[in-house]
């Protein structure tokens, strides 16, 4: 089985240690483990703010990068970027005249996979031979969830990483109010509703908090920090290669 | 980075600031959802239901034409008269007209969206006619010359305190405390607007092509006096509430209540067919007023069709995270939450409105709430685009940005060296192993509530290189 890592922008340039952690999980379940480093970004931001023909050129970009690569699967630490390329390039090749790029995406489109539902699916493996001997609740991220429908996976693999106690926070599926650049744009909003996060998080008596997304554990980890909380967040992939 | 439009960050301020309010919007949302979900669990398949309500809403609004014509002729056949109305202006001029042959002085309404979003109540007041709103929220909405804030709640923002102090001040007969006292007071008061009254004007939540008959969903029984005390009703209603059939109504009914209050059915469901006596020597007189006021717009564009689908029910604002936070009034107009977010640039346009829909962090609640399954982040998202695209004159920075931003994205090496010199400017921000404070927009935005993590020396590509020696 031969995977080739989707690296988002974000885990790229600030938060490496899960892409090393993505690494380590996979080749411990006999993977191969690949990295095209001519990928960049997938585009997502351009495309929510609006701005569609930049996201097609970085589409574009992606599907060069992704077509020739010989691997099994395409695999990403996030649920929202593999929801931008498997669920919305469609929006962005819907005119009659990107019938070429359609094409060529339905190459690559069939073998994205989320990292969680990459091992639960793809593998079917739970238990990855972690461990941690911590409290730990998870949290839904929106994209991962309700665009890719992946809620079970994770919760599936924590489970089975021994001495692990997953206890559920109330209403874990709601946002953290990151939503990209609305976390600038709307930052009152976006950190009044992270605050509600933040008290379920904090009711919930856990150490850690657990995500597929190092975009919605930036947001949270942002908050908790600066409320001076000691709870600390922990991308699912660094909580896999706990041994 | 350029700001996004000031009036809605104020406005979203000033109700973050607002303690009372954000109390009664947590209470408020939180009821809804947790009734809601109680509610929808009687129904053997909610998502089956779902599905064949966005079947007969798509199929409706693709025949628009032929079943508002269909509904016509019924509604003609029954006695009624039909006014076709393009603007919200028409609506109003054709109402004041016929109150002026009618000598009608004093109108009672029943709750509408429609009549809010052309401001009726201010073209008739102008126009010395004097309407008064039955609804109990409406009323109380009317007395304190506010907007509603919440589409089947108006009153949602208040709280029972501040209720009956408005009371106290405005109908000066004591204060009172309980709640039934408050319904008390309204009701007493409202009973003699019905008695004198000479029109009532009414939406529809439903009007039905096949009967002609216009279908309203209620618990006060409001609507019931309203159509059925004075002699003249009036029914103002989008073109896009038109359904073909009665047994459409199976469907229809078991998701609004649900959706909407979390009742499995609402106290009264009225159907209206026609006058009452359809013999022109009874004075009975119904007239059924079909509004566009930008709904044909938003029927040419294929992409935003869907959002004629909506059935009102308020269920995408209670689940919203932002509307939970802002309340309906911070967003400018009478439609708020993510429905309101869609609708509203387009009913208005994308310059009065267009910042709504990025005033979402795209979470997609409201579309696993949505009975009739609007895909609202995917409205929201076209929105955006729309908003970029027909102004490109408008924050020049951000788009210069996404320009640099895309041809790195087409440079691998160009964007791994930006992104090393943005973690070397990043880095000198970092204090006690975090950034608590950015001096630039964007990040100082973030930093404002939020610390940012101290960059890591080398990227996953540069760690990638050294390790695996490529």
């Amino acid at each position: 089985m031969r995977v080739s890592l989707f690296i988002t922008c974000l885990v790229d340039q600030m938060f490496p240690e899960v892409g090393d952690a993505m690494v380590a999980t996979l080749r411990r379940l006999g993977v191969e483990v690949s990295f095209n480093d001519a990928q960049t970004c997938c585009g997502q931001v351009a495309f929510n703010s609006g701005y569609r023909p930049e996201a097609r050129s970085m589409a574009r970009h992606f599907i060069r990068v992704f077509e020739s690569d010989p691997a099994d699967f395409i695999v990403s630490p996030s649920g929202s970027c593999t929801a931008m390329a498997r669920n919305f390039y469609r929006e962005l090749f819907n005119d009659p005249d990107a019938g070429e790029w359609r094409d060529r995406f339905s190459r690559v489109r069939p073998r994205l996979r989320e990292f969680s539902e990459f091992i639960v699916n793809d593998l079917g493996v739970e238990d990855v031979g972690a461990s941690f001997p911590h409290r730990v609740t998870y949290h839904d991220a929106c994209h991962l969830l309700r665009e890719l429908g992946i809620s079970d996976q994770p919760r599936r693999l924590i489970r089975s990483v021994r001495n692990v106690d997953l206890i559920e926070m109330e209403a874990p599926d709601t946002c953290c109010g990151f939503g990209g650049t609305f976390s600038v744009k709307y930052s009152e909003i976006s950190n009044a509703i992270l605050q509600e996060k933040l008290a379920r998080i904090a009711n919930s008596g856990v150490e850690y908090v657990i995500a597929n997304d190092s975009s919605c554990l930036m947001q949270i980890s942002g908050g908790l920090s600066r409320a001076g909380s000691s709870v600390k967040t922990m991308h699912l992939a660094e909580l896999l290669a706990k041994q | 980075m350029t700001l996004p439009d000031p009036d809605l960050i104020q406005r979203s301020h000033a109700a973050l600031e607002n303690d009372i309010l954000q109390g009664a919007l947590k209470r408020a949302t939180d009821t809804f959802i947790e009734r809601r979900r109680e509610a929808i669990t009687s129904v053997a398949d909610w998502e089956a239901l779902r599905e064949r309500a966005r079947r007969v809403k798509e199929h409706t609004i693709n025949h628009l034409d032929y079943y508002l014509e269909q509904l016509v002729a019924k509604v003609e056949e029954r006695g009624g008269k039909v006014y076709w109305a393009r603007t919200g202006d028409d609506v109003s001029r054709y109402i004041i007209d016929l109150a002026r042959a009618r000598g009608v002085k004093s109108v009672v309404k029943s709750k509408s969206m429609a009549t809010e979003e052309i401001e009726l109540n201010h073209a008739l007041e102008a126009a010395g006619i004097n309407p008064v709103e039955t609804d109990l929220g409406e009323y109380i909405i009317q007395l304190a010359h506010e907007k509603p804030s919440h589409i089947i709640v108006p009153a949602i923002h208040k709280t029972r305190e501040q209720i009956a102090d408005l009371f106290a001040e405005k109908l000066r007969q004591g204060r009172p405390n309980e709640v039934a006292e408050i319904t008390a007071m309204a009701r007493r008061r409202l009973r003699n607007e019905f008695l004198s009254a000479e029109m009532g004007i009414t939406g529809a939540n439903f009007a039905i092509a096949e009967t002609g008959s216009i279908v309203l969903v209620e618990n006060e029984g409001n609507i019931r006096l309203s159509t059925q005390v004075p002699k003249l009703h009036v029914a103002v209603v989008g073109i896009e509430k038109v359904i073909p059939q009665f047994r459409d109504l199976s469907v229809f009914l078991r998701l609004l209540p649900r959706s909407g209050t979390g009742q499995k059915q609402t106290a009264y469901v009225s159907f209206l067919n026609g006058p009452r006596q359809a013999v022109p020597e009874s004075g009975f007189e119904f007239h059924l007023v079909l509004m566009d006021n930008g709904r044909t717009r938003i029927l040419a564009d294929e992409q935003m069709r869907e959002s004629l689908y909506c059935i009102r029910c308020g269920a995408c604002l209670n689940v919203c995270p932002v509307y939970q936070k802002i309340g309906g009034q911070a967003y400018g107009w009478i439609y708020p939450g993510p429905i309101g977010a869609v609708i509203s640039p387009q009913l208005q346009s994308l310059k009065q409105s267009g910042d709504l829909p990025f005033a979402s962090s795209l979470c997609g609640a409201c579309r696993d709430a949505c009975p009739v399954a609007i895909n609202l982040p995917d409205m929201l998202l076209a929105l955006r685009a729309k908003a970029r695209e027909s102004d490109p004159g408008r924050k020049p920075g951000e788009r210069t940005a996404m320009r640099a931003f895309g041809f790195a994205a087409r440079h691998p090496r160009l964007f791994a060296l930006g992104g090393k010199l943005m973690r070397a400017f990043a880095r000198m921000l970092v204090k006690d192993g975090r950034i608590k404070h950015a001096p630039l927009h964007p990040l100082s935005d973030w930093t404002d509530y939020r610390d940012l993590p101290a960059p890591r020396g080398k990227s996953f590509r540069e760690r990638w290189k050294k390790n695996e020696g490529e």
